[in-house]
């Protein structure tokens, strides 16, 4: 009897004990306004932009010594989520941030400033051996939202069309739908692909996929498809093209931070927009920003 | 003196495995009731993304529209109010940063607090209009200008629904129908291939291997169980889904019966170490009284080693299978996550696993994606509790058997 109360009061004792440790967790959502970190920047968001962070950031630490950024992906929509909980410094965007978005932040305290850092533009890919080369944005919209199936209501094979999307985060899902798309929902069980490479793996892999990628991510094992918004003239996607404005799928990338940053926030900033970071942009496949 | 310290050493040695213990379950326990906690809250969130609403002209009869209506009207693929039961007008929809394109920034005012009377304006122009507006800069509801009311999320609309359209505008579509039969089509067949290649390989391995062999064998396949699951994607991915293609004549590789191959490669080596050891761990003394009562090798296998380690198999088989249900990005990259009720075992699925590790990071904290994707990891726990249990309670019922 004795021992039983010993046992029951010792096992009471140390539930006690360990609810006392997850009991105190730490809340970091009440914590509004605390940077990551005073000594280092953080960079969150769109896989498209992440090439153009990691290559300016690895150029700015070797300029800069002591000075540390710290690089991640997982799509636009993560990027914006995470500056508005607080969790990092510049959130990198693909596509512009929605009007709940800034209201939300706004709600919370913080405003927002929006860089514009390079132009990006998106090329629409197929299978090397697909004899359609062409297609205007109305083709387009119609074969990623259902409505034409196959590859010959297009002048091509008889081959059942496969389109192929980025997931639902990614701002190029949704800077696609915006623009080719005029805001409708993509068919309903298309194959979504949780990265650019992924997509480009599949597209070179089935003879008639068709899917959409950064013009950065566009190799040879998939061929690009000219594309035009006003039925007459089809434009291939390459930088002079982008530049010139006279291919139409060309969307800005955006770096969004907290309005009162710190001055070495400010410092990256400016040396993206700089010549030399701009350079850095160019070498690896974006247009800049001029 | 030396027994009271070592007295004491063994009962703080107590004491901490004790403590150990107790939180342990105390955090497993807690991480349940967090996640049903947050998912349970979407019963009572509002349908229409929250903080906005739909406005049309009081004359408009329609009251009441359902979500997937909603999104019908708004994919352009319902043009007209008759559709509902009103009168034969074509919809004219309007969302919200329209008001952009038609008035500058100086006509909205500062701060925008023009915009609710120049909103009021074009939903009295329109009478067939139905416009999505936040709520904040939408005019007040009085003659001429009608909210539609703000229903929840419904049980229905959640566990019934046959589209899953997390991220579209007004309102978003959370049906579980298409992930639930695409998870359960990819681990059934999954387990299907994995459990009797796995016991079958986990007996050769004990019983029939030589030493040599088995010296061999087991390593490997213990190393196999430590590859991170994105290699087994992208292995997928390269390999397996270009063969599925054309040994099958399909047009696209990326389907269920590819899922089910890769998690059946991964579970493969979980189910075989565990039902090895625990096979090997039956006492000679056993073995050998059977073959001495006149059993042949493979009679004592049937009847005595595997009796004899039911316990051990079973765990086996639950892990194997927790692997093949649970498993994320290998999943998320080879069968092809399109969210559609799967009509054959090579359509391609989307699984709950793939959903939650693609959309969590971009949903907001709290909000309704929030707590759907929750709700969604409460499914597949119970998903796992059941057939954990069901496992259990056949091996129970096969040691009854046994002895």
């Amino acid at each position: 009897m004795k021992n039983r109360i010993l046992s029951y009061s010792k096992l009471i004792g140390f539930l006690i004990i360990g609810m006392s440790f997850t009991g105190c967790s730490p809340s970091s959502e009440e914590e509004a306004g605390a940077t990551p970190s005073s000594t280092s920047i953080t960079i969150k968001g769109s896989d498209t932009t992440l090439p153009i962070s990691q290559k300016v950031a690895e150029q700015y630490m070797k300029d800069n010594s002591g000075e540390t950024i710290i690089v991640t992906g997982g799509g636009s929509g993560v990027g914006i989520s995470s500056l508005m909980s607080g969790t990092t410094d510049i959130a990198q965007s693909s596509r512009k941030i929605k009007f709940d978005e800034v209201e939300k932040i706004r709600d919370s305290g913080k405003s927002i400033e929006e860089v514009v850092v390079a132009y990006d533009a998106m090329a629409v890919v197929v299978h090397p051996d697909n004899a359609v080369n062409e297609l205007t944005r109305e083709q387009l919209e119609g074969i990623f939202t259902g409505k034409i199936q196959n590859w010959n209501e297009l002048g091509g094979e008889d081959l059942k069309i496969i389109p192929y999307s980025r997931e639902t985060s990614s701002g190029t899902y949704e800077f696609f739908k915006e623009s080719v798309l005029l805001d409708r929902n993509y068919v309903n069980g298309i194959m979504s692909m949780p990265a650019t490479g992924a997509i480009i793996q599949s597209v070179n892999q089935t003879k008639g996929a068709i899917g959409y990628v950064g013009l950065a991510y566009l190799n040879k094992d998939v061929k690009a498809i000219h594309v035009s918004y006003d039925g007459e003239n089809f434009v291939e996607p390459t930088i002079e093209n982008a530049k010139n404005n006279t291919y139409p799928i060309v969307r800005p990338l955006y770096f969004y931070h907290e309005k009162d940053t710190n001055e070495k926030l400010d410092q990256f900033i400016q040396y993206t927009l700089s010549p030399a970071g701009q350079k850095l942009i160019e070498e690896i496949g974006f247009i800049t920003v001029n | 003196m030396k027994k009271h310290l070592k007295k004491f050493l063994e009962r703080l040695v107590e004491g901490i495995l004790t403590l150990s213990g107790a939180v342990t379950s105390i955090t497993i326990l807690l991480i349940v009731i967090f996640l049903f906690k947050e998912g349970v809250g979407l019963f009572n969130s509002p349908s229409i993304e929250k903080g906005y609403g739909l406005y049309t002209h009081s004359d408009n009869q329609i009251d009441d529209l359902e979500v997937s209506e909603i999104k019908d009207i708004f994919d352009l693929n319902i043009s007209n109010w008759k559709a509902f039961g009103g009168k034969d007008e074509e919809i004219y929809l309007f969302r919200f940063n329209e008001i952009f394109k038609l008035y500058t920034d100086a006509e909205l005012g500062e701060n925008y607090t023009l915009i609710p009377e120049k909103l009021e304006e074009i939903i009295l122009e329109n009478p067939n209009i139905i416009a999505y507006l936040p709520i904040r800069y939408a005019p007040e509801e009085k003659a001429g200008i009608k909210m539609l009311p703000e229903k929840n999320i419904t049980l229905t609309d959640f566990f019934g629904g046959e589209e899953w359209i997390p991220t579209t505008t007004p309102a978003p579509l959370f049906g579980v129908i298409p992930l639930v039969t695409g998870t359960l089509l990819v681990s059934f067949f999954a387990i299907l291939i994995a459990l009797p290649l796995g016991l079958g390989v986990a007996i050769y391995l004990s019983e029939l291997a030589n030493d040599k062999t088995r010296k061999i064998m087991k390593p490997t396949i213990e190393l196999l169980a430590g590859i991170p699951s994105v290699v087994y994607g992208f292995f997928g991915l390269v390999v397996l889904v270009p063969i599925v293609q054309n040994a099958f004549n399909l047009s696209v590789g990326e389907t269920a019966f590819t899922g089910s191959l890769v998690l059946a490669i991964m579970a493969l080596p979980t189910i075989i170490t565990v039902a090895e050891d625990s096979m090997r761990s039956t006492p000679r003394a056993m073995r050998e009284a059977s073959l001495a009562l006149g059993a042949t090798h493979w009679q004592t296998i049937y009847k005595v080693v595997i009796p004899y380690s039911a316990s051990g198999i079973s765990a086996a088989v639950v892990l194997g299978i927790g692997r093949a249900i649970g498993e994320t990005m290998a999943v998320l990259m080879v069968t092809g996550n399109a969210a559609l009720i799967p009509t054959s075992l090579f359509d391609p699925v989307r699984t709950i696993p793939a959903t939650i590790a693609a959309e969590l990071g971009e949903a907001p904290v709290g909000g309704t994606h929030y707590q759907a994707l929750f709700l969604l990891g409460c499914i597949l726990f119970i998903l796992t509790l059941i057939i954990s249990l069901v496992v259990e309670l056949i091996s129970k019922k096969q040691v009854n058997n046994g002895l």
